[in-house]
């Protein structure tokens, strides 16, 4: 499963990234074809409204989805990973008000958070990354924290404790690499559920915005046309995002089972 | 502890949650950079008239001051003033929340009926070719987003072969308290409505179109039933008692459904909790899609409108909903598994 989902991934990369030398047709570019026309051989995948070619799109319409689901997962990795780390060092003092407060965020509908969030906040690759990683930040907080509070009372962690290591050695230099694991496994998956947040935004008018084609402003775009009977203009993109998502679903279903042989018989 | 007092304790923990949760959003509309009423209304607006709409609507106040004011009116269920229409947003949510119920409750049912028989199924046939199968379906469902698969769902049934509605709830404008198919509206759930008015055309109606994005929404959530039930079910069938039933003789059926599911179940409860807040989230695309008017509906034109106070006044209501709901389920749950009132 990891090998499916990290062959989709790294092919989906490598083809935004060389998306300037395979795309047939330049992916802004308007009229290249008829509006709305049905996928042919000079348009494998059709056009949309404006004329611009879908296959081109897709090629290139990556980029926006990766940067924000990328820097999402940045913002929680280094925002929720220390927070879970101290918390379940420290004592309750520390401990219960941040647990309080990641269980509230936890608990609140994800996508509607993100919503306020998004819709304060404005248009923006920063932005949105911001607005959908509040959601996941209280995932990796809670994922850490129980973690370390079975890995602290271990005795590895005690024989450095007596040796004289400092806490932060403890928590940083011992501690956080048993952790690290599952913080691939929830990475991986939190990706994947990016991604998808990110296309419900955009396709609720929340999106980037930016002039470059991307695959979810792609789905919003295409609804009209879809109503009239245009369905290549949002199966392809839709299929793009679904395909991206996966690969990142695979990859953490597959790390998941790998490090939770419990679940094997 | 007993039932009583583990429900007392856990129904006073709802209360520090809801208020954090409350005082969250407040924050991120009050204080997050831009002048709500300001962005409103735009640049335009000659800054006496922008004075006097703030002070209508209460924000000429210092902070503290409105968020006292904020929370004393949502204890008597004020959500605050709309910027567009200048009405109270709690009456504007509650007529829009009868139709996000009915989407909820229909899309649940599709989730835990796919979702646990499709888990039983595959644990049964642990690591066969079905198996895999089942679970491929799982990881694509789950990744497909909720409001593709509705469009998906539009064009082959509702666009290529129009056997079902594309859109809306029922046919024709529904005025609320009005009638329908003859049908006067009392809940709002149109389904409930027609049924007490022992009206069976619009119960025929009213179901054809919940099909659909019942279908796309239901089968979204239920990818996590699958796999919880899945994974449940392999552990519960590890276990010794299955053994022994198994050794005893008891038909394999029995074994599976007595032994096994009952004990699998359990947690597909919880999940039902807290797959709720993922439910609502996906219910705001789902009723994008299927011109659905909940509070999903509510929410988008507020985002155009730039309605920060509406904003806020459902996305509160979601939080104190979900929060309502997974206290309900944490009750249920202790009451039908007595090992979890530590």
């Amino acid at each position: 499963m990891v090998v499916i989902g990290i062959a989709i991934v790294v092919f989906l990369v490598a083809m935004t990234v060389l998306s300037p030398v395979i795309a047939p047709h330049n992916p802004t570019a308007l009229s290249v074809g008829p509006a709305d026309s049905a996928p042919s051989l000079a348009f494998p995948m059709g056009t949309n409204r404006l004329g611009e070619d879908i296959f081109s799109r897709m090629i290139a319409g990556g980029s926006t989805m990766m940067e924000v689901a990328g820097l999402s997962v940045l913002i929680c990795f280094l925002i929720g990973v220390p927070l879970g780390l101290v918390a379940g060092y420290s004592r309750r003092m520390v401990d219960s008000p941040l647990s309080l407060l990641m269980d509230s965020l936890y608990a609140f509908p994800g996508l509607v958070l993100a919503i306020a969030i998004a819709a304060v906040l404005g248009r923006g690759v920063v932005n949105l990354s911001i607005a959908i990683a509040v959601v996941y930040i209280p995932t990796y907080f809670r994922v850490v924290r129980s973690q370390v509070l079975t890995i602290k009372e271990l005795p590895f962690v005690e024989a450095v404790k007596v040796e004289g290591g400092g806490t932060l050695n403890v928590l940083f230099r011992q501690i956080f690499p048993n952790v690290l694991p599952s913080i691939a496994v929830i990475a991986s998956i939190n990706v994947a559920d990016s991604v998808i947040t990110e296309a419900g935004l955009t396709y609720l008018g929340l999106g980037v915005n930016v002039a470059a084609p991307d695959w979810g402003f792609d789905i919003y775009y295409g609804y009209q046309s879809l109503l009239a009977g245009a369905w290549w203009t949002v199966l392809f993109p839709g299929l793009m995002v679904v395909l991206l998502a996966g690969g990142f679903t695979f990859i953490g279903e597959g790390l998941s089972e790998v490090l939770n042989p419990r679940l094997r018989r | 502890m007993s039932l009583k007092s583990y429900i007392i304790t856990r129904a006073l923990l709802t209360i520090p949650t809801v208020l954090l949760l409350v005082t969250i959003v407040f924050l991120i509309v009050r204080v997050l950079p831009g002048d709500p009423a300001l962005l409103h209304f735009g640049k335009t607006v000659n800054p006496t008239a922008l004075a006097a709409v703030k002070h209508a609507l209460g924000l000429d106040v210092p902070i503290y001051a409105q968020y006292y004011n904020y929370i004393t009116g949502l204890f008597q269920g004020n959500l605050g003033i709309a910027f567009s229409n200048e009405q109270p947003v709690a009456p504007q949510i509650l007529s829009a929340f009868p139709a996000t119920l009915e989407l909820s409750i229909g899309s649940m049912m599709v989730a835990v009926i796919v979702g646990v028989l499709l888990g039983v199924r595959s644990s049964r046939k642990y690591g066969s070719v079905e198996d895999v199968v089942i679970r491929t379906f799982g990881v694509v469902v789950y990744s497909i987003p909720v409001f593709f698969l509705g469009l998906i769902l539009i064009s082959v049934f509702a666009i290529a072969f129009h056997i079902l509605p594309s859109g809306g709830r029922i046919e024709g404008l529904v005025p609320t308290g009005g009638t329908i198919f003859g049908v006067h509206v009392r809940t709002g759930l149109y389904t409930v409505d027609s049924v007490l008015a022992g009206n069976l055309g619009g119960l025929v109606d009213a179901l054809r179109h919940l099909v659909l994005p019942c279908t796309a929404l239901g089968l979204y959530i239920s990818a996590v039933f699958l796999r919880i039930t899945r994974s449940n079910m392999l552990e519960a069938l590890g276990q010794e008692y299955v053994t022994a039933a198994k050794a005893r003789g008891l038909k394999e059926r029995t074994v599976l459904f007595s032994y096994g599911l009952r004990n699998g179940l359990l947690p597909v409860l919880t999940i039902m909790g807290l797959e709720f807040a993922g439910l609502m989230g996906g219910a705001i695309l789902t009723e994008t899609t299927f011109a659905w008017n909940g509070i999903g509906t509510y929410i988008v034109t507020a985002i155009t409108d730039r309605d920060y106070i509406a904003i806020q006044g459902a996305v509160v209501f979601f939080g104190i909903l979900v929060s309502l709901v997974s206290l309900v389920v944490d009750i249920l749950y202790a009451y039908l598994d007595p090992r979890i009132r530590y």
